[in-house]
């Protein structure tokens, strides 16, 4: 498949979805490409009652012309305008070249995981994953769930479970009471938030909410049988079915760091009109900084107008940033991870779970790039992007370039992908 | 009520509804999605094809991401 569009757009998150309606209404040729099956993203996730503004969203983008690109994995960008594509399922995989004027990246976010003794085991998930296998069809009635980690999905995803008949054992914040204080009063500002933080609470109200408490040991044989979780000096074990455990999100910067987007403090460096450092690359959403739905949308629509080349209204929307990016610094300061989760993994528990590295292995070496290259950490299949976060906040190690594929992509796609670039620049020379 | 989705888990049918993720699937079926290098069970952690822990062989085709596809009827999935 080969299309061009005026407008690319990757993610069909809310950032995604308001670059691209707002791009289309404003008469471009726009594409949205995006791993799923259906579009919204994580948060927007089908198998779950959708909020007004997703319905609204997701009708809108129903009746605009984007052309809708779903189950499709970007895993090269070989040269500027060109992204490629791969979409593998049930049968034959295919490749896409997609060709563009300006491009949109709404990349998302993915949950951090940090290692512990036994968080390779079955039914030790994402809080955000065990959500989306929920919403994905896994019965969760009358299971015993413990939600562990850190940040506001918690409190989201422990709501959505007790509405499902699920037994909440209790929710585990990493964070104490006076790290949350802060992020209590910004809520203030933000009537909409504080609106839905009372009623997630009040819906997880069978949940008791633990402070300053995290997960030290997940048990059990061949699956999760019981957490042993610590707050201060006590250590007590909750049996369970499954342990709901992500500290926080961190953004997905491959594609940009691939396309060469500065990064800046962890995530992708921007101005007022979401434009990155490299020209007709605009960014929005959770890879700016983590911000949530509200802000998602906002930086969506700035960047589709600004791309479809209204930047009036984009630089007029762009006055209601400040208020948000306040709020994404309460946020990460609420979230911070304490030192002492630093003790989690022991000398034997695998960092990098692709591989079985374990934390001996890593002790003695000092840069993400050496452990990979001596210990295999980070090699596997995922490339990273689990136990990167987690080496970061164990070691300080940072990721020092990215590299094509993205992904692992199948040889035919490479191939196809090989001969796109080859006749472009043919037909380049001989133009 | 809308029609179930009659697929194979390693040799046993199951049913599921419709809009099930093969991850789920799997899950439902009880069973592991992989075994690890080391040779530990594994099964889904992100649910949002980020952790490549679901992937399983669909219809012949190894190291798909089953928390991404959707399952289909008559489908053939082999856990590992």
């Amino acid at each position: 498949m080969n299309a061009r569009f005026d407008v690319l757009v990757v993610g069909a998150g809310p950032a995604g979805i308001a670059a691209a309606v707002r791009a289309s209404e404003s008469g471009t040729r726009v594409g949205l490409v995006d791993d799923n099956p259906t579009p919204g993203g994580q948060i927007w996730r089908r198998g779950a009652p959708q909020p007004a503004s997703a319905r609204g969203w997701l009708t809108r983008l129903e009746a605009s012309g984007v052309q809708r690109l779903q189950g499709w994995r970007v895993f090269d960008a070989p040269q500027p305008g060109l992204l490629v594509a791969e979409r593998s399922g049930a049968g034959d995989s295919e490749c896409a070249e997609l060709h563009f004027e300006k491009l949109v990246l709404a990349t998302g976010a993915r949950e951090r995981f940090l290692p512990f003794p036994g968080w390779t085991l079955p039914n030790v998930m994402g809080a955000g994953g065990l959500d989306a296998l929920v919403r994905g069809g896994l019965p969760i009635t009358g299971k015993r769930v413990l939600v562990a980690g850190t940040g506001p999905l918690l409190l989201a995803v422990a709501a959505e479970l007790v509405e499902r008949g699920a037994d909440v054992a209790g929710l585990c914040e990493q964070a104490d009471l006076r790290q949350l204080i802060p992020l209590g009063l910004e809520l203030f500002r933000h009537p909409g938030k504080l609106l839905q933080g009372v009623r997630l609470r009040r819906a997880s109200r069978k949940a008791q909410v633990l402070t300053g408490c995290w997960p030290v040991e997940a048990k059990g044989r061949n699956k999760l049988e019981a957490v042993v979780v610590q707050r201060e000096a006590r250590r007590w074990e909750i049996a369970c079915d499954y342990l709901a455990c992500g500290f926080h999100l961190v953004p997905n910067l491959e594609l940009p760091m691939l396309l060469g987007c500065r990064i800046e403090n962890g995530f992708v460096g921007i101005d007022d009109a979401q434009q990155t450092s490299v020209a007709d690359i605009y960014c929005a959403g959770e890879p700016t900084g983590i911000g949530g739905v509200e802000s998602a949308l906002l930086e969506g629509e700035i960047a589709g107008l600004g791309a479809a080349g209204r930047q009036r209204e984009a630089r007029r929307l762009s006055r209601k940033r400040p208020a948000m990016q306040r709020f994404v610094r309460a946020l990460e300061r609420s979230c911070a991870l304490n030192p002492e989760l630093r003790k989690l993994p022991h000398e034997d528990t695998f960092v990098c779970r692709c591989e079985d590295v374990p934390l001996r292995a890593l002790r003695e070496h000092h840069s993400w790039r050496e452990a990979k290259l001596l210990t295999r950490c980070g090699m596997g299949p995922c490339q990273g992007r689990i136990c990167g976060a987690a080496t970061t906040f164990l070691f300080g190690w940072e990721p020092d370039s990215v590299r094509p594929p993205l992904l692992p992509a199948r040889i035919a796609s490479l191939r196809a992908c090989g001969a796109a670039v080859e006749l472009a620049q043919h037909n380049k020379e001989t133009r | 009520m809308p029609e179930t989705i009659s697929l194979n888990i390693d040799g046993e049918e199951l049913r599921v509804e419709p809009g099930t993720t093969v991850a789920a699937a799997v899950l439902l079926a009880g069973s592991r999605t992989r075994t690890s290098v080391t040779g530990e069970p594994r099964a889904p952690l992100c649910g949002m094809g980020i952790c490549y822990e679901c992937r399983v062989t669909i219809n012949s085709i190894p190291h798909q991401k089953s928390c991404q596809i959707l399952c289909e009827p008559g489908m053939d999935v082999r856990t590992a």
